[in-house]
């Protein structure tokens, strides 16, 4: 498969010190990848420094284009959809609202008519509750309505920072099954980080684990599995 | 310590100076560095506000106008001396400022900003009022007899009332700064700092706040009273928005953390209207708007901030010839 | 009991002037927590535009949507060259930049356009009392426009998708960003309406108040008053703020503390509302950034 996502040599971090040390990388066009690792490792900044959100250098292609030097609406403008850290839902403003500002960058009405229609057979629950204002959702309804403004934007590249940060095992387990719903329905490519290495590796085909800002480790889900260090200190076993 | 002790010689330096200025200037000198004097203390109230609390106030003219007030209603209309007015003038003052800075303090933020300048706006209007002319003189405003040198003292009025206004403003400035320092400082430090990690520490931060505006405005209202003794004559219109704006931009040209930036902005707001209508004529409050968004953007601790690095490099000069 | 009648309406003819201050002033607050306190004498400054143009020759309402446009884009270059720099920076920063702004315009409306205080014409009029003579036209036809202006801007930020970005640029950029949403484009466009609405205001209440460098310092505070009474956080509440503070002002100052106190009542409407009622009538509880 092709590679739709391309890192080289990328650093980022806040302020001056780097976070991340220069990690090289790739999503595979309509795969799963998860990006595992411990607290403060660099996973949230791995997916901040993909779409502009921080400080960084090296080289980012997408689809073939660079995009290092891209401002974050462009980068999401040529087709990435981010799941932010903390869900990033518009607390004042309604469901619909937020779903409306998803499908921002959309001019095609019916396209996005027709979207909003199949997000809603993805997660029924945001239709009950169009009128609300988003800040009343529960942690789990918030999490669908961020993957679904994250869809929205009809991405070539879906990023998702801990998906199931926060929710009850069962909603972890229904958000799951609907990404890799999505993942098959929608040919949506889906770069996934994850503390809880054995969900995520459930879903991904290949995955790398970072250590303080570097890659330690990376190859196909199961071979990860296999891996000693992962085993031991991710999925206690 | 070293710094102390240098602080201490350096601010008897300048007020022996400034004492024995009192003796070669003429008395139209004499009365610009009075107001001079007068303005810093106005503009150290200031100070300890912002720079040691990270609030901001834009009606510190209110305060300012309440000192005068008090001083000259009790001068003119009471026969009080004009010493004993100022402890008067400083309480009513402090008392306004706790008024004001209680409701607005609690909140933080622009609440304060908001409401003194809303204050400033209106307090010509309440000195204007009939209903109180009888007390402030209305429009017309009030007249005071010029103070004399105590003891027989072989000194003109203007000599005395310029080392009367030294004297006091001299204690303000060591209240501020022993005030600074100490413990309630290092607390008003904190607060402006991380005021959140202040309150976990223990600090009543609305408390304290609202005291330290008090001191401030305490500080301006002295200001207010040295003024009238000064200028022997107060009226509503002395007092308008533009006072306010005009001891805000002292504030900032001087150095907003700074206790000797202080005499700066005293100095900036005695002597700039001359120089601004030197430069313009037609829109001298345009050059005090221009020169308050240049130092916003180019020196934004003002010239005491400057002055506190020269002072940093000349103890460190190894490390300045770098 | 008419004259009761008769300061309620001329109390919310000055209440949609303040409303419509008050709403400027929290779109700008409500996207970057900064107040614009140069607010009040940039509609000035678009009303003496306004008068120049009507002097030269154009007709009323053509000058009105002129001076309205141009207001647009003194509202966008003052985001761009004076908020943009400063958007971070700590509030003392922003207060000293927007006096600074206040103390400029203020000058250069004296500087150029004089000091004297003019009359402003007024478009609208009657051949007959209205409402049995409790309104003079201006107050009705002022009132009405007002009242269009800001339900055009309430229709604006409902129900169009730039409308919805930009509200959504102010309650949240990171996320808005994150949907494409050019957010520093919708910071420059927010004061350009800010600026926009100001000026319809103060060509409003000039036939009123008459112009002159300082036609809308007093405004400004009442309208401060409208904002904290509405709550700083809620548009709506702002704009019902203000028509509450017109109505006040109108029936303090003719029944309690006299017309030449009604600047303070502004004063103690604010005092108060910090006391009783911090969060306004409308707001939400103080979010305090650590």
């Amino acid at each position: 498969m092709p590679a739709l996502l391309e890192a080289r040599d990328l650093r980022a971090g806040y302020g001056p010190p780097d976070v991340l040390h220069g990690i090289d990388f790739t999503v595979e066009e309509g795969g799963v990848t998860a990006l595992l690792g411990a607290n403060g490792a660099g996973k949230t900044t791995t997916l901040r420094a993909l779409c502009g959100m921080i400080r960084r250098s090296g080289r980012i292609t997408l689809g073939g284009e660079r995009i290092e030097r891209a401002a974050t609406e462009e980068i999401v403008r040529r087709g990435v959809g981010h799941v932010p850290d903390g869900r990033g839902t518009f607390l004042e403003l309604s469901v619909e609202e937020n779903l409306r500002l998803g499908a921002y960058t959309r001019r095609d009405r019916a396209g996005v008519a027709a979207d909003m229609e199949r997000m809603f057979g993805y997660f029924p629950r945001l239709q009950e509750r169009l009128r609300q204002q988003a800040g009343t959702l529960s942690g789990g309804e918030q999490q669908m309505l961020a993957i679904a403004r994250a869809l929205l934007v009809k991405p070539r590249l879906l990023l998702l920072d801990e998906p199931s940060f926060g929710l009850a095992p069962l909603i972890v387990r229904e958000i799951f099954h609907i990404l890799r719903r999505i993942n098959a329905e929608e040919r949506t490519s889906i770069l996934v980080v994850e503390q809880n290495a054995s969900l995520a590796l459930d879903l991904a085909d290949h995955a790398f684990l970072l250590e303080t800002g570097r890659i330690v480790v990376s190859g196909t889900a199961s071979a990860i599995r296999q891996d000693e260090t992962v085993r031991r200190s991710y999925l206690g076993y | 310590m070293n710094r102390n002790r240098s602080a201490v010689w350096g601010g008897l330096g300048v007020f022996a100076v400034l004492v024995a200025l009192a003796f070669v200037s003429s008395s139209y000198h004499l009365f610009q560095l009075t107001m001079l004097v007068v303005y810093a203390v106005a503009v150290l109230g200031m100070v300890v506000l912002t720079g040691y609390n990270g609030q901001i106030s834009l009606g510190q003219g209110a305060f300012f106008a309440i000192g005068s007030y008090v001083t000259a209603i009790l001068m003119a209309n009471y026969n009080w001396p004009y010493w004993a007015t100022v402890p008067v003038a400083a309480a009513a003052s402090a008392l306004m400022g706790f008024l004001i800075g209680f409701p607005a303090l609690r909140l933080g933020g622009l609440y304060l900003a908001l409401t003194t300048f809303a204050l400033a706006v209106a307090v010509p209007q309440v000195l204007k009022v009939d209903a109180l002319s009888g007390l402030t003189g209305g429009v017309q405003g009030l007249t005071m007899d010029k103070a004399e040198a105590p003891f027989h003292l072989p000194l003109t009025g203007d000599q005395w009332i310029y080392l009367f206004t030294l004297i006091v403003g001299g204690l303000m400035f060591l209240l501020a700064w022993n005030l600074t320092r100490g413990r309630i400082g290092r607390a008003m430090m904190a607060v402006r700092e991380q005021s959140t990690a202040a309150e976990a520490m223990g600090i009543n931060l609305a408390g304290l706040k609202t005291r330290t505006f008090a001191v401030s405005a305490m500080l301006t209202g002295v200001a207010g009273a040295l003024s009238s003794i000064a200028v022997q004559f107060v009226a509503p219109d002395s007092f308008n928005f533009f006072l306010s704006i005009t001891l805000f931009v002292g504030l900032v040209v001087g150095g907003v953390d700074s206790i000797p930036g202080a005499l700066f902005g005293g100095a900036f707001v005695e002597f700039l209207p001359n120089i601004a209508n030197e430069i313009s004529k037609a829109a001298p409050g345009a050059i005090y708007g221009a020169i308050l968004i240049a130092f916003m953007f180019v020196m934004p601790r003002g010239v005491g901030g400057l002055l506190s690095r020269l002072a940093r490099r000349a103890r460190k000069p190894a490390v300045a010839a770098e | 009991m008419n004259g009761l009648l008769h300061q309620i309406s001329s109390g919310i003819a000055s209440g949609a002037i303040y409303a419509s201050v008050s709403l400027a002033l929290v779109m700008i607050y409500q996207a970057t927590h900064h107040v614009n306190f140069a607010q009040g004498e940039m509609a000035t400054l678009s009303t003496f535009v306004a008068l120049t143009l009507i002097h030269a020759g154009v007709p009323f309402w053509a000058a009105f949507v002129i001076t309205v446009v141009l207001s647009f884009g003194l509202g966008v270059a003052v985001e761009r060259v004076l908020m943009r720099p400063v958007m971070n920076a700590p509030v003392l920063t922003s207060v000293g930049v927007f006096i600074g702004l206040l103390l400029v315009i203020n000058a250069l409306d004296g500087w150029i356009f004089g000091f004297t205080i003019k009359a402003f014409p007024s478009p609208f009029h009657s051949a007959h009392p209205l409402l049995g003579g409790l309104v003079s036209p201006h107050e009705l036809g002022e009132t009405g426009l007002t009242v269009v202006v800001l339900l055009l801007v309430w229709a604006f930020f409902r129900f169009t998708p730039l409308g919805l970005a930009m509200r959504a640029a102010a309650h949240n950029p990171v996320s808005a960003r994150l949907c494409g949403v050019n957010v520093s484009r919708m910071l420059g466009l927010g004061w350009g309406l800010a600026a926009a609405i100001g000026a319809a205001a103060g060509i409003m209440v000039a036939p009123v108040v008459f112009l002159d460098p300082n036609m809308m310092s007093g405004i400004l505070l009442y309208a401060f008053a409208g904002a904290l009474l509405g709550g700083v956080d809620n548009p709506f509440g702002a704009v019902i703020g203000g028509f509450i503070v017109g109505v006040l002002e109108n029936i303090f100052g003719a029944y309690i503390v006299g017309t030449e106190l009604k600047l303070t009542v502004a004063l103690i409407i604010i005092v108060a509302v910090l006391l009783v009622k911090p969060t306004g009538l409308f707001g939400r509880a103080v979010q305090v950034r650590v």
